[in-house]
């Protein structure tokens, strides 16, 4: 176990309507410090809405948000990075033509000041990166390489790096293994794994019992938008699962 | 033992791939001047003709400059040719009226300024389909205004003061050059306005941000970068460049006239394909369009030079569109990976 008992980000009692649709019902969860947690679910069970109201995109029709302990509220994605989460959105929100540096800065550029210009400091941007894809154990030719020269599993690296690279605490993952080919699935299971090993939460929505089960402490599972069933990952199985995300006990 | 010189010949040219897709373009536009070089030794590299040559393009740049940034966010502006006449009939009444000189100079950088952000408000707050429609729109728009406002007539005969970027000379005798052998303004200009440009877009977080919505706007905006701006101040500075071009007409022509910049968008995007800048936007360079710039200047001047049919030189320039393009196809199927 490398999760501490520090509880990072709880939700109690979320509920969200869009008009007279129910998509989460009196929704729980909670992550601790270092913990991997798995969300599973059918289409339509409310994971993707609940992942958006954990990081401010939608706000909960009732319910509260607790980072830290400290009750929350939040406005914007920018709140809910500014506490430290991050999310790795399926479609990964790389620019492709950029290189690697560029893209783990994308929007909060490091800059040095040219008289009273403030321009681009590239030196810190590349060494900064490297450094960082260092620490991640992320493998690449340089910084400077264009991300559209990267695989897909190197891509989705970069993606999870450049949610890391401002001390986040807790990173949320859409799928992140659903668009690679089978030999760089276990390459991204390891960056997740490391990223345990460093402190970092991983909330993780994944379809693939493997993924879950390589790297995951505990796992919840959402049914037509309330909770369904939770368990420690060592306390279930496979069958079991698959069995929750059908709405069977 | 030859299984290894190939490889190494292979990764040579690998390696070689970046320094030609970046300086590929010179590369073509030197081969031009040294063959235009040859079939008029005499009078080509002459000082009066490339005078000439960076004068013709003066105002021509720099449309392809604002169109050119507009293009590395994946959109179009095609409007520039009617924002320039539009900026310079203002320009001439102005004038007319008689305004003090600073104010006639500084007007159709305001009104280019202007007319762009009206694109690029239309673009974002109308949320219309694509840039294409919102300035094909303000095509006819500027143009029209242009006229309602001059009557369709030409007006001519500007100060000393305003005509300075478009005609006025830099003497240069004292190097020991003849009289004839002056510096244009608009050379100078031009060196200027393309530096300023340069370290914008690849040295401020603005610029990389032009760059960035060009290569993928959900990562811009997923990054926090609030891309409707970025696109308003983008369609601003396309205005404005276009401002200056008619500046830089009027300084030439004399003259506001209604015919003034028709077409010229479609010259300026050429300039910019053929300098290597991509309609999917996010790539492109500064030099290229300088480079785009130059070689349909050059083409011109060299095949008026060598007696060649306008017709042909039409034939020509779309033919180096299409062989410019097919080459950056090429590129791609080299550089990236599928």
């Amino acid at each position: 176990m490398f999760s501490s008992n520090k509880i990072i980000l709880e939700a109690k009692n979320i509920s969200k309507y869009f008009g007279t649709i129910t998509a989460l019902e009196n929704v729980n969860l909670s992550v601790r410090e270092g913990e991997c947690l798995g969300v599973v679910g059918d289409n339509g069970a409310g994971k993707s809405t609940l992942m958006k109201v954990l990081s401010g995109l939608y706000k909960p029709s009732k319910g509260e948000l607790f980072f830290n302990g400290n009750k929350e509220v939040l406005d914007s994605p920018r709140d809910s990075q500014n506490l430290g989460l991050e999310m790795v959105y399926q479609d990964l929100a790389l620019a492709g033509n950029l290189p690697i540096g560029e893209n783990i800065f994308l929007g909060r550029e490091p800059t040095k000041n040219l008289g009273f210009l403030k321009i681009l400091d590239y030196k810190k941007i590349k060494e900064m990166s490297e450094a960082h894809l260092d620490k991640l154990k992320i493998h690449v030719k340089s910084a400077d390489q264009k991300v559209e020269e990267l695989s897909g599993g190197q891509r989705q690296a970069i993606a999870i790096a450049r949610a890391t690279a401002f001390n986040s605490k807790l990173v949320i993952m859409d799928e992140p293994t659903a668009a690679l080919a089978i030999k760089e699935v276990g390459k991204v299971l390891d960056l997740i794994n490391g990223l345990k090993k460093i402190g970092v939460s991983v909330i993780i929505i994944s379809h693939r019992m493997d993924d879950i089960f390589a790297v995951c402490d505990r796992v919840t599972a959402l049914f037509q938008g309330t909770n369904f069933a939770e368990a420690e990952l060592s306390k279930t199985s496979r069958d079991e699962v698959i069995g929750w995300i059908m709405g069977k006990k | 033992m030859i299984e290894n010189k190939e490889t190494k010949k292979e990764s040579l040219f690998l390696k070689a791939i970046p320094y030609f897709d970046k300086y590929g373009i010179l590369l073509l536009l030197l081969l031009m001047i040294i063959g235009l070089h040859l079939l008029q030794p005499e009078v080509f590299l002459s000082w009066r003709n490339v005078t000439n040559v960076f004068k013709q393009i003066s105002w021509q740049s720099m449309l392809a400059l604002g169109v050119f940034i507009v293009i590395v966010t994946a959109g179009i502006d095609l409007s520039v040719g009617s924002i320039m006449m539009l900026s310079l009939m203002v320009l001439a009444i102005t004038s007319k009226a008689g305004a003090p000189w600073y104010v006639v100079v500084l007007i159709p950088l305001v009104i280019g300024m202007f007319c762009g952000m009206f694109n690029g408000l239309g673009i974002t707050i109308l949320r219309m389909p694509h840039p294409f429609i919102m300035t094909l729109g303000t095509l006819y728009i500027f143009r029209g205004t242009g006229n309602l406002i001059s009557g369709g007539v030409p007006i001519s005969g500007f100060t000393e003061e305003v005509r300075l970027l478009g005609n006025g000379r830099i003497d240069l005798t004292w190097l020991g050059l003849k009289e004839s052998q002056y510096l244009p303004v608009s050379v100078v200009l031009i060196a200027i306005v393309f530096f300023l440009m340069w370290a914008f877009l690849n040295h401020t977080r603005t610029g990389k941000w032009i760059y960035a919505i060009g290569g993928n706007p959900n990562a811009a905006r997923a990054a926090g970068i609030n891309v409707n701006k970025i696109l308003v101040i983008v369609y601003s500075l396309c205005g404005l460049l276009a401002g200056f071009g008619a500046l830089i007409l009027a300084g030439r022509a004399d003259s506001g006239y209604p015919n003034a910049g028709l077409n010229a968008e479609l010259d300026a995007i050429a300039a910019c394909i053929i300098g290597g800048a991509s309609f999917f936007g996010g790539r492109g360079t500064v030099l290229g369009v300088f480079a785009g710039v130059m070689i349909m200047g050059i083409l011109r001047n060299g095949l008026n030079l060598n007696d060649v049919s306008a017709f042909w030189q039409q034939v020509l320039i779309g033919s180096i569109i299409v062989i410019a393009v097919y080459v950056d196809v090429l590129r791609k199927d080299l550089g990236t990976r599928k």
